[in-house]
């Protein structure tokens, strides 16, 4: 039972398709390991055991009938609960949206289905994708496996903790401004934000729109490829996907291989406001790149320092626009409708209900930054701040095949630790908004444990747009390395820690 | 309230106009999701996640609109932009599924055209500022409460058909010396337009189901004056006709307002077709804060030169070369002319021909008692309710001598009260001319005889008092009957 949880999601599709292991036996060990642990990490809004195994019996029964199997048939997945999918609720993390059924799957949804993978439920996230942490979500905060008093990332914090608690191998993520790396960089797992355009964002709740990326997360490079596979490719319910073929990502992975790379580390991202032990991981996990054969250079983005300033003006806009739809009209939450209530009265009880304080501050700050009169100055700027930005990336591709920087500052803080101050949560974004500002592809793998505090850090890839089979070749690279110095995966010594769950039993 | 004579504003003021139009298009799909645009249906039924602006659903351009919008700015002299975008007008209102309308707000896809039009006589030129493209809201129907208005209604019914649906919106520069003609000018300007978007077969153009709407802006400024005065904003105003009337209106009110020292207040204004006059709506004394912002689900439209191009071939003709090749055909004079456009009867009498009909018979029709019946009827002439196929029927039966002109006018009443096709109208009516001279010669003999002084006189050689004996036969004949052959007969027996 638990080489099942352990073993990747290549290995369980192999397993399933030669039928050593049935779809329903791995979906089962899943299953009850979100039974034993997620009282604990709390990664899931909702599981459907009987959907997920009525799934695995169906992938079983193709194979018993000869049918062709894709690479990760009969695997797990756990989806981020921004992704609309039938028959079960969405959330969003949001109390506004508590008890919507979406009628219609997203494409990436559509495409996890029809690649026959097994969907376990959905995960947890703070608010709207707003937030790095998890504690932003109306529901509940979820806790990093590596230190139940941390937390495990955000937005995507769900989908990362699940896939370090061994939940499931698989899980679907968004990125906006970093809520697929950040949460993978402090988890110690994988998780990639494709190219802006490269997947669909049709049927994802919209936080930023011009930002948004879905994108896979996983425990091992190639399984994060596989999946970014199955979910990448022009959309024409997405007018903003790119129609172009896909970036071969899993030859990438496969390849792991940097030789005559030539990789440029951000000079602007360290220093002061970064963790000793995350800068000298980082700079470890650099060197183990330059003896695998990739030539280093340091590079200066100087526009990047407006990165954040920039993005905390353009991604509140988006949202005071996109979250409007939240009026309690049609769908959702619906307070105050008392017969005497007006549709304005209802409509504004049910969103200072619904709305947590995050989402009204961006709302708020949105607003203010699109109102005539401030427009130029906030929004207006702001646009120019990410054309520098995306210049500097140009500037810098022109050099080197691929960036690299520490994926967040620090390692995961304690929860609660940065509730209070929200510029120093958005702190944990600095290093991963510039590639949303520009879209290109970008990535964060394991490099090891910060000494200080025995937590993952992670080192982020930057490669241009289109360019994302990059991301693979170097992270696949750099997961080679240090796999080969740890004899494993950085979560292979989480797993260590858990005897109970290696004798075959859960706790 | 109390109007000040038009002649009076007109001596002391100039009116300035502004016309913004709405086309909802013909397009078979919305303007961002595949749902059909067919008016009518069941409430909600042409709905899906996009149209809802259900969370996670996104935009895609509808190829065929942005097509039509391109061809429309063409037909106006506009310039087509290279590059544009579409933008987001946020508000609240149950309407709006997102809440905010997809629409284009600096970067409009056709700017800088124009439109000439004539009045009596007089050409005008209406310059187009710019057509940009939108979509449709969905409609409100509020239950309960007094006014009809969502303040007070018990609840609203949400019908969500309509939004999405592709709309184009025309809007000019402020139209500026027309004088008294403005009320006119503005509605040659809507019958051109209209003609025009038919035409290029781009919209239904029908005023009254609202795929043609018409906000009209206007304001007075003293005689002189090169300061434009506060205007007005008049909507729901559903026919060409009103389009006039509702200006002359305003024109009138807002002169009552300044000549009595007060100030017009920039609102808008609802048109009540029924009572003839405006009353006030929404005041824009504060303008809304739409928050406008580039659409970023969307991609920027570059219309390549090619395409446009393309897109220039396949312009029907311009109305008014149209219109000169057409009276050259046709025989019509500047005068005849005049009429025929100013009744709106052109299409229909080139539709009436091309049915059959002689031009002079078939704008004899349209701009004569089928304009005085849809004037009367408050009806636009397209929907007085014969067709043009019908009227080539009609003239038809009367060049064969089935029915006279007289009978004519009875088979259009058979027509307009829904009977049928003229013939059928004819046949069941029992209307046909009485060509029998066994019932003539009967009914001559008769009229004869009962007026011995008549036949005396008529027998003396006063042939003109014929006229007397001769309506007295048509009255007996109920008027089914050819004149002519009645005299003849008459003037045979007393011979």
């Amino acid at each position: 039972m638990s080489e099942l949880l352990h073993a990747s999601a290549v290995e369980l599709g192999q397993l399933i398709a030669s039928g050593a292991a049935s779809s329903r036996e791995v979906v089962q060990a899943h299953l009850d390991r979100i039974d034993a642990v997620d009282a604990d990490v709390r990664a899931f809004l909702h599981v459907d055991a009987e959907r997920a195994l009525v799934a695995a019996d169906a992938v079983d029964s193709k194979r018993a009938a000869g049918d062709p199997l894709g690479p990760l048939a009969g695997v797990p997945i756990a989806i981020k609960d921004l992704f609309c999918m039938t028959g079960a609720p969405t959330t969003a993390g949001s109390r506004i949206l508590e008890g919507w059924h979406p009628p219609y799957n997203a494409t990436v949804t559509q495409r996890v289905l029809d690649a026959d993978l097994v969907v376990l439920g959905k995960t947890n996230l703070d608010e709207f994708a707003m937030g790095s942490s998890t504690e932003n979500s109306g529901f509940f905060t979820t806790h990093n496996p590596w230190d139940h008093d941390r937390i495990p990332g955000g937005s995507g914090g769900g989908s990362a903790a699940a896939l370090a608690a061994f939940e499931t191998p698989l899980a679907l993520g968004t990125d906006t401004g970093g809520s697929i790396r950040q949460p993978a960089s402090v988890t110690g797992t994988v998780g990639v934000k494709p190219t802006y355009g490269g997947t669909s964002r049709y049927g994802v709740v919209a936080m930023a729109s011009s930002l948004d990326q879905p994108g896979p997360c996983a425990r091992t490079v190639l399984d994060s490829a596989l999946l970014h596979a199955v979910i990448a490719g022009w959309d024409r319910m997405d007018s903003t996907s790119i129609d172009a073929p896909v970036p071969d990502v899993v030859a990438a992975a496969r390849q792991a291989d940097v030789r005559g790379m030539k990789l440029g580390v951000v000079k602007e991202f360290g220093g002061e406001g970064y963790a000793p032990g995350v800068e000298q991981r980082f700079r470890e996990a650099v060197d183990a790149l330059a003896e695998r054969g990739a030539e280093i250079v340091e590079v200066s983005c100087p526009n990047f320092r407006y990165a954040l300033g920039a993005y905390y003006l353009i991604m509140p806009s988006e949202v005071s626009s996109n979250l409007a739809r939240f009026d309690a009209m049609r769908y959702g939450l619906r307070l105050g409708d008392d017969g005497t209530a007006s549709a304005e009265e209802v409509m504004a009880r049910t969103r200072d209900a619904g709305f947590g304080a995050e989402v009204k501050r961006r709302i708020i700050i949105g607003t203010y930054a699109l109102s005539s009169g401030y427009y130029d100055a906030y929004y207006g700027s702001a646009q120019k701040a990410r054309t520098l930005i995306a210049r500097d990336f140009d500037a810098a591709f022109a050099t080197v095949d691929a960036l690299v920087s520490p994926s967040t500052p620090t390692t995961a803080f304690r929860i609660g630790e940065r509730t209070d101050d929200p510029l120093a949560m958005y702190a944990a974004d600095l290093c991963t908004i510039p590639s949303n500002m520009a879209g290109n592809a970008a990535g964060s793998f394991p490099c090891g444990l910060a000494p200080e505090d025995g937590l993952p850090v992670g080192l982020q890839v930057m490669a241009p747009v289109l360019a994302d089979d990059r991301v693979y070749r170097v992270g696949a690279a750099l997961e080679a390395a240090l796999s080969e110095r740890w004899g494993g995966l950085l979560t292979d010594q989480l797993w260590a820690r858990e005897p109970a769950v290696q004798n075959g039993g859960v706790r | 309230m109390s109007l000040m004579p038009y002649d009076e504003v007109l001596a002391a003021y100039d009116p300035a106009l502004g016309l913004e139009v709405h086309v909802e298009l013909n397009t078979a799909s919305k303007m961002f999701c595949g749902c059909s645009t067919e008016f009518g249906a069941a409430p909600n039924t042409h709905t899906c996640p996009v149209c809802l602006g259900l969370p996670g659903a996104l935009p895609v351009l509808n190829a065929k609109a942005v097509e039509s919008v391109i061809r429309i700015g063409l037909a106006l002299n506009c310039s087509i932009a290279t590059w544009c975008r579409f933008a987001r007008k946020n508000y609240f209102y149950p309407d709006m599924p997102k809440n905010f309308q997809t629409s284009q707000y600096d970067e409009p896809i056709c700017f800088d055209g124009f439109v000439d039009v004539e009045v009596d006589g007089v050409g005008y030129r209406v310059e187009i500022e710019r057509v940009h493209m939108e979509e449709d809201a969905g409609k409100l129907t509020h239950v309960g409460g007094a006014t009809g208005r969502i303040q007070g209604a018990d609840y609203s019914l949400l019908d969500y058909n309509r939004a999405g649906v592709p709309l184009m919106e025309i809007v000019t520069r402020p139209v500026l010396g027309t004088g008294a003609a403005a009320p006119k000018v503005a509605r040659a300007y809507m019958t051109q337009l209209r003609e025009l978007l038919r035409a290029l077969g781009v919209s239904d153009v029908r005023m009254e189901q609202g795929s043609l709407r018409c906000d009209a802006n206007v304001s007075l400024a003293p005689k002189g004056s090169d300061v434009l005065g506060t205007r007005t904003e008049t909507k729901n105003v559903n026919s060409l006709r009103s389009v006039e009337r509702a200006l002359t209106y305003e024109i009138q009110r807002q002169g009552e307002v300044l000549a009595t020292g007060g100030r017009v207040h920039q609102e808008t204004r609802h048109w009540h077709e029924d009572g003839g006059h405006t009353s006030p709506g929404r005041s824009k004394e504060q303008a809304e804060d739409y928050r406008y912002f580039p659409e970023p689900d969307l991609v920027p439209i570059a219309p390549s030169r090619e395409w446009v191009e393309q897109l220039r071939a396949t312009l029907p003709e311009p109305p008014a070369a149209r219109r000169r090749r057409l009276v050259s055909d046709w025989g019509f004079t500047e005068l005849e002319l005049r009429d025929v456009v100013g009744t709106g009867s052109l299409d229909l009498i080139a539709e009436t021909v091309a049915a059959g009909a002689a031009p002079a018979a078939a704008r004899k029709w349209w701009s004569g008692e089928l304009a005085r019946r849809a004037n009367a009827a408050g009806v636009e002439l397209d929907e007085v309710g014969i067709t043009a196929a019908q009227v080539a029927e009609l003239q038809g039966l009367i060049d064969a001598g089935t029915i006279n002109d007289k009978l004519a006018r009875q088979v259009i009443d058979g027509v307009l009260a829904g009977e049928g096709a003229p013939a059928a109208v004819v046949q069941s009516r029992g209307l046909a001319v009485v060509s029998d001279d066994g019932a003539l010669t009967e009914a001559v003999d008769a009229a004869i005889a009962a007026n011995p002084e008549v036949a005396q006189r008529i027998r003396d050689g006063k042939v003109q008092a014929a006229g007397a004996l001769i309506g007295q036969v048509m009255k007996a004949m109920k008027g089914q009957a050819d004149a002519g052959r009645v005299r003849e007969l008459i003037l045979q027996q007393l011979n």
